[in-house]
């Protein structure tokens, strides 16, 4: 089972209670959420399963790569792979060349042959040439082989199934790409397998959970707002002090400041954790998920909502003896 | 600020549509259900809305009454479970949304005349 899963922030608004009480919600689209990666023991050192979340509109090759996509080879890779091929026909020749002479040695005298063995190099020395063309070339040859084998609808099917020898074959399905990937913890039960989708019926009804996002950016702020600082006597003749820190540290002993003394600078856009958020519906259908309570960051942020430390432990006890083998 | 249609759905969830359109200055009968004990009952509350705010399931308003000579506010959110059913009494002429001016009114000066239309 996994210990979270990641989601966006909608909004707040409330909603009515069994005993019709108003609840202030947070409402989360959290999920789906599909597995990209399985990490194990006793490969990474840790047991942990990373989630893909959200749509992304683009990504760059890495990501893609990682994510099992096929990909056009790099100008890098396609020349790699044309000289590894003239290579390997220079050494074809070199082995016929050296049959044929051997052949010759033996002392069979009908020019034929020898004939024969010219117009075979002859032949490779061309494809050599054409091997060796630039890459632009190749890559406009490749494209309309690829327009050719679309043209009929029979045949597209089939070469899309077929990746072409110009791009690089990923490994199983392709997954996203995503908006966010991240890692969350196993707790107890089966490991999944990659491109295993989760839901939000990973939680239940009344179960605590943690929202992890990235709180809003206050900007450059004063120690009043950032830190919670009185400030200053507004009245009795006051002229300049009402939002100052006031003193910062003692005189000539230690003749400065304190390291980590509070005082003004950037606020907020950072990580936050609000702990034990009741879950008050869970709607995998929709995507759904209301938990009592404000949960940091704008509207349309990414948040992980994360199972409250009650259950982790529950289901660590549990499920300790599973999650352990590896 | 425009509402995202999630949060639009959970809202309109909440929503009741059996309650009147009520507006401020209307005298009003509120059902309340009130729990005593274990039982339940209904008790109603009679007065003039004299505060009407919100907007979608945080509807709420204000009912003024006068009772033993004390005056008493209460509110209520229109879309609540709690209250059984508002009934309207009769529309009040008024040219405010608040009514606050008739906590300061009591007797013959704090009564509204009937809206006729």
């Amino acid at each position: 089972m996994l210990s979270g899963l990641l989601g966006r922030k909608m909004g707040m608004t409330q909603v009515f209670g069994k005993n019709g009480a108003a609840i202030p919600v947070t409402v989360i689209e959290a999920g789906p959420c599909v597995v990209t990666q399985v990490k194990t023991a006793a490969k990474d050192g840790y047991e942990a399963v990373q989630l893909g979340f959200g749509k992304a509109r683009r990504a760059k090759r890495p990501a893609l790569g990682h994510l099992g996509h096929s990909l056009p080879l790099t100008e890098r890779q396609r020349r790699k792979q044309q000289q590894e091929r003239a290579k390997s026909r220079q050494q074809e020749r070199e082995r016929r060349a050296a049959e044929a002479q051997a052949e010759e040695d033996e002392g069979a005298e009908g020019a034929e042959e020898t004939e024969e063995v010219e117009d075979a190099e002859d032949a490779e020395e061309a494809a050599e040439a054409e091997g060796e063309e630039s890459a632009e070339a190749t890559e406009t040859q490749a494209d309309e082989a690829e327009t050719k084998t679309v043209a009929p609808a029979a045949k597209s099917a089939q070469s899309a199934q077929k990746p072409s020898p110009r791009r690089r074959r990923g490994t199983g399905k392709a997954l996203g790409p995503f908006a966010l990937l991240r890692e969350v913890k196993l707790v107890g039960g089966d490991a999944p397998a990659v491109g295993d989708e989760f839901k939000v019926n990973l939680f239940t009804v009344g179960e605590h959970v943690d929202v992890i996002g990235t709180s809003k950016g206050k900007g450059f702020a004063g120690v009043m707002k950032r830190h919670g600082f009185g400030g200053g006597p507004r009245t009795h003749g006051q002229s300049d002090r009402a939002r100052r820190p006031g003193s910062i540290g003692p005189g000539t002993t230690p003749g400065r400041v304190y390291k980590g003394t509070r005082m003004a600078g950037r606020m907020g856009h950072e990580r936050v954790t609000v702990k034990a958020l009741e879950v008050v519906q869970a709607d995998p259908e929709r995507n759904l998920l209301l938990v009592k309570g404000s949960v940091p960051g704008a509207n349309g942020t990414i948040v992980m909502i994360r199972k409250g430390a009650a259950q982790l432990a529950l289901a660590a006890r549990s499920g300790a003896t599973v999650s352990k083998r590896a | 600020m425009s509402v995202a249609p999630l949060v639009r759905a959970v809202e309109e969830e909440n929503l009741r549509a059996d309650m009147p359109d009520i507006e401020p200055g209307d005298t009003v009968k509120v059902h309340v259900k009130v729990v005593e004990g274990n039982r339940e009952r209904i008790q109603v509350f009679e007065g003039i809305v004299i505060r009407l705010r919100g907007d979608g399931v945080r509807r709420a308003f204000t009912v003024r009454r006068i009772a033993h000579n004390v005056g008493v506010e209460r509110s209520f959110l229109v879309n609540s479970p709690r209250i059984d059913k508002i009934e309207i009494v009769r529309h009040n002429v008024v040219r405010r949304k608040n009514l606050y001016y008739m906590r300061g009114l009591r007797g013959k000066a704090a009564r509204l005349k009937e809206r006729r239309d």
